[in-house]
């Protein structure tokens, strides 16, 4: 713990060292996707200064900054990269480069809840998949704990993606909880499992004093835990519908704020999650029952949860390929999901749902400049980000991959024509 | 029977199983079904030979396509499909696919795609491990697949063979088999195989375990066929000499000498060896190697053994890496299958680049294939190669439509050795075609009717001509309550 802490500290320190300012700009005549319920704006500018948008509409040119010609190309918000482990896991086979799970390998009967453990705190800026993911108009995403040895995967929460060590966004930490076949494993091996766990570690978490021996939580995660019974935001990974509305009872019930990750079945309970307010992060593209808790799934609900009034946003939970998010969107308006509802999906409704939503998620007066210009339309696999600024900074739109590309480009070029 | 007839006979059957297999066990018993003609009228053509017609006709008859141009006469009873603002590609073919061997849901009772208990099991093959009712099958369907190869997965240096099917439901894989289509063999470079064996504390744990593995279950091979040849001359030899002893004895019928032809004993056949006999028909090009593999230059170690041994690898499989060696990939006539954009699951795939299938593509005779490993993958290869085309022109390359669907229909067929009867849309092709609401590079492309040799096996108005797996009847009942 101790080390952890002066690691921590070492950072804040570089903080201070942070090198470019954001630039003020215009960019001019854009067709402005703004994720809000202004919806599209054809032929439109947006002022930037400071890394604040302070202006959405026709500006007469006197701004005196910089200007960027759209030539009524579109721009949309910054996307959210769904949850993942970007900074935090590098190549997926190679254990000594994954920090995203927690597992003390103890034995089930024996098990440590972590609540505490905040995996933002292994987060790597400089991890090569940050500039491969950002340039692909992905700006920040949520860090989220992998499955580990117990149920509590631990805390997460979201980070901007422009390569500073400060990337936390303020507000959005929460705490994420496996339930369903995959929590069972590690609850002795029933899902009703999982409820009498988290009633014990409730309980635990409101009993006064130290903690007893063979207790799941220490004094720390005591204190974590308390935050999310009070309305602090939980997101729990399920699928199977019954366990869908179970867990939201149960959220509810000792005052958690759900929100259901996964869903692949939510669609056959999208009314009692529409008046429960309880949002749904999915990927659109799973329509296979994968496994005996998904065997609803449909490439359809995405648009039958948001017809019942579900928000929704969407994940594909990967972290190499978090960039594909705007494919999941695409995917998502082919079978039934109006444009602007998949849009927000991965801009505005992600925002809202880690508290994110006054300071980013859209483009509107008064929001982070997290801004991306397209070639063409931006839920279209063969659209390309053109260029993506994060909090007003123009962000250099090479990458490791970018790189390897001009490399080899090159050499078959000028080994043979074709 | 008398002893030398019975010997004669048996030799005779082991030779042919030896060398050509010309009676294949587990036969296929798939036929073109019997279907309506149809003409699809006014659409945008990618025919998949790198053509494109606009506002074109295609008329399917007796599961072949019969003619395409323009204002095809109709036929009399033939369907006819109004087909303008649409586009018609061939079928598309995934090379490699594990639908049926990893099957959904993802259960211990269906994990049927690695016979990793020793690291050469060229005596497996794919197709016996293949589950019919998988519902990824359906769900390739409808995003336009009607040819599949099934592979063993990449645990071992040799996984087993590989079985081409029809994307058409059946009881049986027999029913989905492709005829007449040529076995592959699964391959693999690299991390899988060491990482599997070593952490057995087996042989191999190295990439150079991997190498004197391939080597010397290649080298066994050699020295199997060896005997199988020996055996085959001293048969010859045999039956030479037994016919001259008959002639001989025939002559002099009066003077019998029973004893003359005792010393002529028949030679034994070797035993088979299921693991040799695959390994022996790839080097006589009877089987076709598909080889997982992403570093390029373990492609070129690869290339070298196959060099060693005499055999040809047809396809390297992810091959992440292969634009760095696309020029000699292309030299050697050796196919790449590559996703558009997977990278970092491993150290092996960290060089991925968006632009792999754009670089492959680009030499002359480059062989580029979009592949999908993936279940999910399997339903979109149109937006993979999407992907990959956008990248490529961004790097200055010019890849049109007509061009990139060669990539999920021409060259995956001439890598399974199937490009004279699918792949392409021309005269006397099988009619496997699918029917696009728009331009298929397109995330919002849907295919709306798909034939499978010219029966439609899928049409996205009426659910009633959708297959439906046996295991999900009863799946989305839950919709009533609503």
């Amino acid at each position: 713990m101790k080390n952890v802490y002066l690691i921590a500290w070492a950072a804040g320190s570089v903080l201070a060292a942070h090198p470019t300012a954001a630039q003020d700009f215009l960019i001019r005549g854009a067709t402005v996707h703004t994720a809000s319920i202004r919806g599209t704006l054809k032929n439109t500018d947006v002022l930037v200064r400071g890394g604040i948008i302070v202006a959405v509409g026709s500006q007469d040119g006197s701004a005196n900054a910089t200007v960027v010609e759209a030539g009524g190309k579109e721009l949309t918000p910054g996307l959210f990269g769904g949850l993942s482990g970007i900074g935090l896991d590098e190549i997926t086979e190679e254990p000594q480069t994954l920090d995203s799970g927690l597992n003390f390998k103890s034995p089930e009967w024996n098990q440590q809840w972590r609540p505490e453990l905040d995996v933002v705190l292994a987060y790597n800026p400089r991890s090569f998949v940050v500039p491969i993911t950002r340039i692909e108009g992905v700006t920040w995403a949520v860090l989220a704990p992998s499955a580990a040895d117990s149920i509590i995967g631990g805390q997460g929460a979201a980070v901007s993606l422009d390569g500073r060590y400060e990337a936390l966004l303020p507000g959005t930490r929460s705490l994420f909880v496996q339930m369903g076949a995959a929590g069972a494993k590690s609850a002795g091996g029933t899902r009703a499992a999982e409820y009498m766990l988290l009633e014990q570690a409730i309980h635990e978490a409101r009993a006064a004093g130290p903690a007893m021996p063979g207790a799941l939580l220490h004094a720390a995660g005591k204190e974590a835990m308390i935050h999310y019974l009070s309305g602090g935001r939980v997101v729990f990974q399920v699928d199977r519908a019954a366990d869908i509305l179970k867990v939201v009872a149960f959220a509810k019930r000792n005052g958690m704020s759900p929100v259901i990750l996964g869903g692949d079945e939510a669609w056959l309970v999208a009314k009692q999650l529409a008046k429960a307010n309880v949002a749904v992060i999915l990927n659109p593209l799973n329509d296979l029952p994968a496994d005996f808790d998904r065997l609803g799934a449909t490439l359809e609900n995405a648009a039958r949860l948001e017809r019942a009034g579900v928000r929704i946003a969407f994940s594909s939970g990967d972290t190499a390929q978090a960039r594909l998010v705007r494919q999941l969107a695409g995917n998502a308006v082919a079978h039934g999901l109006p444009w602007e509802s998949a849009l927000a999906a991965i801009t505005s409704t992600p925002a809202d749902i880690f508290g994110l939503g006054a300071s980013h998620g859209r483009i509107a007066v008064g929001q982070t400049a997290d801004l991306v210009l397209w070639s063409a339309d931006p839920l279209e696999v063969s659209t390309l980000a053109e260029q993506v600024w994060i909090a007003g900074r123009p962000v250099d739109m090479r990458s490791r991959q970018t790189e390897l590309r001009d490399r080899y480009v090159e050499k078959v070029k000028a080994h043979q024509a074709r | 029977m008398t002893m030398l007839s019975h010997a004669a006979a048996l030799a005779a059957a082991a030779l042919t199983v030896a060398t050509a297999c010309a009676s294949e066990p587990f036969p296929s018993t798939y036929e073109v079904p019997a279907a309506t003609p149809t003409l699809i009228q006014g659409a945008t053509i990618l025919t998949g030979t790198g053509e494109r017609l606009d506002g074109a006709d295609v008329l399917i008859a007796d599961g072949r396509i019969q003619a395409i141009g323009n204002a095809l006469h109709v036929p009399p009873e033939a369907r006819v499909i109004d087909a303008r603002g649409k586009w018609v590609t061939p079928g598309l073919i995934d090379v490699h696919s594990h639908l049926g061997v990893y099957a959904s849901p993802s259960v211990k009772g269906l994990e049927d795609g690695n016979e990793a208990t020793s690291p050469v099991t060229s005596n497996v093959w794919a197709e016996h491990s293949v589950w019919p009712q998988d519902p990824g099958f359906q769900t390739a369907l409808e995003g336009g697949v009607t040819t599949l190869q099934i592979l063993p997965g990449s645990a071992n240096l040799i996984g087993g063979r590989s079985v081409v099917l029809k994307n058409v439901s059946g009881a049986t894989y027999q029913a989905m088999k492709f005829p007449g289509a040529a076995y592959g063999l699964k391959m693999a470079c690299g991390e899988n195989p060491k990482r599997v064996y070593g952490e057995k504390h087996q042989a191999p744990s190295t990439r150079m375990g991997n190498v004197a593995g391939y080597r010397q279950a290649f080298a066994d091979a050699q020295d199997y066929q060896q005997q199988w040849d020996k055996y085959q001359r001293e048969s010859a030899e045999f039956n030479k000499k037994k016919a001259e002893r008959t002639e001989a004895s025939l002559k002099k019928s009066k003077d019998k000498d029973s004893t003359a032809q005792k010393d002529l004993t028949p030679p034994s056949p070797p035993k088979r060896d299921l693991k040799l006999e695959t390994l022996a028909q790839v080097m006589k090009g009877e089987i076709r190697v598909h080889m997982h593999c992403y570093r390029s230059d373990e492609m070129a170690t690869m290339l070298d053994v196959a060099g060693e041994f005499g055999f040809k690898i047809e396809a390297f499989h992810h091959a992440v890496e292969a634009y760095k060696i696309a020029d000699r990939l292309a030299d050697k006539g050796v196919c790449a299958a590559m996703w558009a954009d997977w990278w970092g699951f491993k150290m092996e795939a960290y060089d991925g680049v968006q632009e792999n299938l754009a670089l492959v593509d680009f030499p002359e005779h480059g062989c580029a294939i979009v592949h999908s490993d993936s279940a999910d993958g399997i339903q979109r290869l149109n937006q993979e190669a999407a992907k990959a085309m956008a990248h490529g022109q961004r790097a200055g390359f010019t890849v049109t439509p007509e061009r990139a669907i060669r990539w999920l229909t021409a060259n995956p067929a001439k890598s399974l050795g199937l490009d004279d009867r699918i792949g392409t849309l021309e005269a006397g092709k099988a009619a496997d075609v699918v029917i696009w609401n728009r331009n298929p590079f397109s995330v919002y492309a849907l295919a709306e009717w798909v034939f499978i040799d010219g029966a439609l096996k899928f049409d996205r108005a009426h659910p009633a001509v959708k297959p439906r797996s046996d295991f999900l009847l009863d799946a989305h009942s839950a919709e009533a309550p609503l």
